[in-house]
């Protein structure tokens, strides 16, 4: 019997099961794909928002500025990259402008710090490339930008470093509710637990049903992303904003903690909760976007194209319920619920302890956990001292990123270990750069089939039918 | 910090030539490092044959190529170091690499020979909608998996691109018993060699279709199939001629771009042409001791010239070092800038700063047939020349003695194409 079973382990549920971790308690998260951060979490635009934009009085915007300001110091704790780089909210037709003085307003409202509106040439000297037909901004100066993948992976990490159970390629297809807790079904061993955590993301709402709740329904939303190579990030510093529209914030154009230019999202409603395809026409909107925004970006640096899906809730808030004892919804988490994300677990948790959750803290909860990509950033004298303790980090795999073997073969044994290609590339970098895995693709995949003791083609690119090659050359043929 | 003479960054065909051009100079305090566990570069994964067909007038495979080089190495004893990655480059010529014996070190160079190679441009870079499954390769990784690993990537495979690597994977999968669905090209004509063309598809039956791309990928987990069309003259998908074609592999041959990382934090300028360095006839870039050879500098059709090239840039590189007893001041005496035009998209080099015999390489923008190429200064022809056809995929010359680029100094040579 665990005290907490979490559905899902996205950046909610990897937050939420981190929170727990400090006390004591037996808690499991059940993970439907073959990694963790495999929905919203991977594929979004990556900001911490500043908290100006959600309605005054609603939990998006409570739990936005809140997290946010949580925010730096559990990076910090977690080694994860975070970097506030301010951002701005464009204005490009005199109609716009009333706008961003309603943003500055409901800001001030929420509690945001430090806004400013900016004129023209107070926004032009801010950010030098942006295109002259930038009549004026909302400027936030604690808008920051995070990888959420690398959050998403640390926070499971590091509840698991603290005795938290992962279970993967576990989806729930049944919830029973029974006197002492649930019983969940699904595809594994089932699991009671006296409380559940609904983490699922663009299924909460299925998720929800299955103890009867039908309050709610979750919308998909398709946003497409195209990413830049490092050097088309130039002089741009802050995460640049239009005004916003119903259907979000608008495309953005932004600068990553890993230094490459993200362009996107688009906002197209779908019915499918699985389809993450690209379209011709969204990325073409997409780079549209980016030129009004700044004209000299050098779209020939794209070197990917994404599609991620934001579970749009039908309330407009973030659905924090128990519509059954001991049953915690987190649904409708789309942007900021990132942002939002340590706010949200918090409140879960506190709000589990109403119910009766014993929070008794843990002796030796260990909050830290060492960043993965600290090599890259030590001085010589470091690095060699890390070579001669481990000569794995002096061979070289991914030449785009420079990273090396010892990285890799550290991010497939640490928690939660990286189980395929993909999650390699979330973990270490290695095939995340100019050429796409093309040069390290199969010296990882060799590494995986190593390291996992398992034949190489079982490695997959992330699970299911994700096969890499169909086995040897002559057995091919042979069987032809 | 320890001193040496010459530092060549990768040991494929680039690097192992140069170095031992620079050493039939005069060199000897050379090292070649190479981040691979062995010389030889990308040729080791080219099993199929066809090299050296100008070098040694006989027909060897990728690796047969590359061990002609690496005895020679052997031969003179030049000093190499394998699984090392060159981590930076300085532009006063501070090297700075790393291995798991060594750890990470550096090196102050003499002169520095930029020999890094290309990379082969990935999905992204197309900006090809529809989903993102396993099964989508670029040729040379694909290559890669069959050749040096032993697994086959998949069953049934069709190609985007009709680069050299694709033609020649088209058929290497044949072989190994998948089904190649066909090839397509964007272009109204292939990019690669027509004898790759002939050889590869031809006599495997594989249809080539020009002036056809992929517009959608299918499939979840692995590739399922895709969307295909034809493209109109502005190269845009004519949507009424879609078809799926059905695959679980799609291998994508779609260019070639020259690694220059290194390059640019050397400060070298690069040629946004070639997106390889500005070079003179010795191949020494803007930055003065680092030279640049083989496909980091442009993208060659054969190795053969890529051979050609590494060793002009190895006996500059002893010129430069002052080893050779050439010289190689630093003033550049001729000032003879050389420029592409009509119908030609870039030369190499780009400028000439000695007046010696120099050969001009460059690519035409379209396929041709009887053309004359025209060689002008200040506007004023001083070469005209024939040729029955050209094509973007096959590296054109222009030969200019010493004596013709003595009246040319201070001026600007412009090659260009004129239809017969």
């Amino acid at each position: 019997m665990f005290d907490v079973a979490i559905i899902g382990a996205g950046i909610i549920g990897g937050m939420t099961a981190r929170e727990l971790s400090r006390y004591q308690l037996k808690t499991v998260i059940l993970e439907k794909c073959h990694d963790v951060a495999m929905g919203t979490t991977k594929a979004n635009s990556a900001i911490v928002h500043a908290g100006f934009d959600a309605e005054p009085g609603t939990l998006k915007a409570r739990l936005n500025v809140q997290g946010s300001e949580e925010m730096e110091q559990i990076c910090q704790d977690l080694g994860v990259k975070y970097q506030r780089n301010g951002s701005l909210v464009i204005a490009y037709r005199e109609e716009d402008l009333p706008m961003v003085q309603v943003l500055y307003e409901r800001g001030l409202q929420n509690g945001v710090k430090n806004l400013a509106v900016l004129n023209q040439e107070e926004l032009l000297a801010l950010e030098p490339s942006l295109s002259d037909q930038a009549l004026g901004a909302l400027y936030a100066p604690t808008g920051a930008i995070v990888c959420p993948y690398e959050l998403n992976i640390a926070s499971v990490g590091n509840a698991m470093d603290n005795g938290t159970e992962l279970m993967l390629d576990y989806q729930v297809t049944g919830i029973e509710v029974q006197e002492d807790g649930f019983l969940i079904t699904g595809t594994g061993e089932p699991v009671k637990a006296r409380f559940i955590v609904n983490a699922a993301g663009v299924y909460s709402d299925k998720i929800a049903e299955m103890v009867g709740d039908h309050s709610f329904t979750i919308t998909p939303r398709k946003g497409q992303y195209m990413l830049l190579d490092h050097d088309c990030v130039g002089t741009i510093r802050h995460t640049l904003f239009n005004v916003p529209s119903k259907m979000g914030k608008g495309i953005l154009v932004s600068p990553t903690v890993d230094n490459n230019l993200l362009l996107g999202p688009t906002a197209e409603n779908q019915e499918d909760r699985e389809d993450v395809s690209t379209t011709q026409e969204g990325l073409n909107m997409v780079q549209q976007n980016a030129l009004k925004v700044v004209p000299k970006v050098n779209l020939r640096g794209v070197i990917t194209a994404f599609a991620g899906l934001r579970a749009v809730g039908s309330t407009g808030d973030y659905i924090l319920t128990s519509p059954v004892k001991g049953f915690w919804n987190a649904g409708g988490v789309e942007s900021p619920g990132l942002s939002s994300a340590p706010a949200i677990a918090s409140y879960l948790v506190e709000h589990m302890a109403e119910q009766g959750l014993v929070l008794e803290p843990k002796p030796d909860y260990n909050p830290y956990r060492e960043a993965l990509h600290a090599f890259n950033n030590m001085t010589i004298e470091e690095k060699n001292q890390v070579i001669r303790e481990n000569p794995l980090y002096g061979h070289i795999v991914c030449r785009c990123e420079t990273i090396s073997e010892g990285e890799i073969v550290d991010a497939i044994h640490q928690n939660p270990p990286a189980r395929d290609l993909d999650g390699v590339k979330r973990r270490t970098r290695a095939g995340m750069g100019r050429c796409q895995g093309g040069f390290c693709g199969p010296m990882v995949t060799e590494i995986l089939a190593r390291e996992w003791n398992i034949p190489l083609e079982e490695v997959t690119k992330f699970g299911g039918a994700s096969y890499l090659n169909v086995g040897k050359t002559r057995e091919v043929k042979d069987h032809e | 910090m320890n001193k040496v003479d010459l530092v060549i960054i990768g040991g494929g065909p680039a690097g192992m030539g140069a170095a031992v051009a620079a050493y039939d100079a005069g060199v000897r305090d050379i090292l070649v490092l190479e981040r691979d566990h062995r010389l030889g570069g990308i040729l080791e994964q080219c099993i199929h044959n066809g090299f050296g067909l100008h070098r040694f007038k006989e027909e060897l495979t990728g690796p047969e190529y590359a061990w002609r080089f690496e005895k020679e190495l052997h031969a003179r004893g030049i000093a190499y170091r394998l699984n090392t990655m060159v981590l930076d480059i300085t532009p006063d010529k501070v090297v700075t690499a790393m291995n798991s014996e060594e750890g990470v070190f550096q090196i102050q160079a003499g002169a520095v020979i930029l020999a890094m190679g290309c990379r082969e441009r990935p999905r992204g870079a197309l900006n090809t909608a529809g989903t993102r499954p396993a099964g989508i390769y670029t040729a040379g990784t694909a290559q890669r998996y069959i050749n040096i690993m032993g697994y086959m990537p998949g069953k049934k495979v069709v190609i985007l691109g009709s680069g050299d690597i694709g033609l020649i994977m088209a058929r290497r999968m044949t072989w190994e018993g998948a089904k190649v669905q066909m090839v397509l090209e964007l272009m109204p004509y292939s990019g690669g060699l027509t004898r790759n063309i002939v050889q590869c598809l031809q006599d495997n039956n594989i249809p080539l279709l020009l002036s056809h791309t992929i517009v959608d990928i299918h499939g979840k987990d692995r590739v399922e199939g895709v969307t295909i069309a034809e493209v109109d003259e502005r190269r845009q998908p004519k949507m009424e001629t879609a078809q799926y074609v059905e695959c679980d592999t799609i291998l994508l041959s779609v260019g070639l771009l020259p690694e220059n990382e290194l390059s640019k934090k050397a400060s070298v300028p690069l040629d946004p042409m070639t997106s390889g360095a500005l070079v003179d006839q010795r191949r020494m870039t803007e930055v003065p001791g680092i030279f640049a050879c083989g496909n980091v500098l442009h993208v060659h059709d054969l190795v053969d010239y890529v051979s050609e090239e590494a060793e002009i840039a190895g006996r500059g590189a002893a010129a430069y070092l002052g080893i050779s007893g050439e010289n190689y001041g630093a003033e550049d005496q001729a000032h003879i800038t050389v420029k592409p035009a009509k119908g030609v998209r870039y030369t190499l080099p780009q400028r000439i700063s000695a007046v010696e015999d120099t050969t001009v390489f460059f690519r035409v923008t379209d396929v041709h047939k009887a053309v004359k190429v025209v060689v002008k200064a200040d506007g004023e022809v001083i070469q005209s020349r024939r040729r029955p056809r050209v094509a973007p995929g096959e590296m054109e010359t222009v030969n200019l003695n010493a004596k013709t680029l003595a009246d040319c100094t201070g001026k600007t040579l412009t090659i260009e194409i004129e239809e017969v």
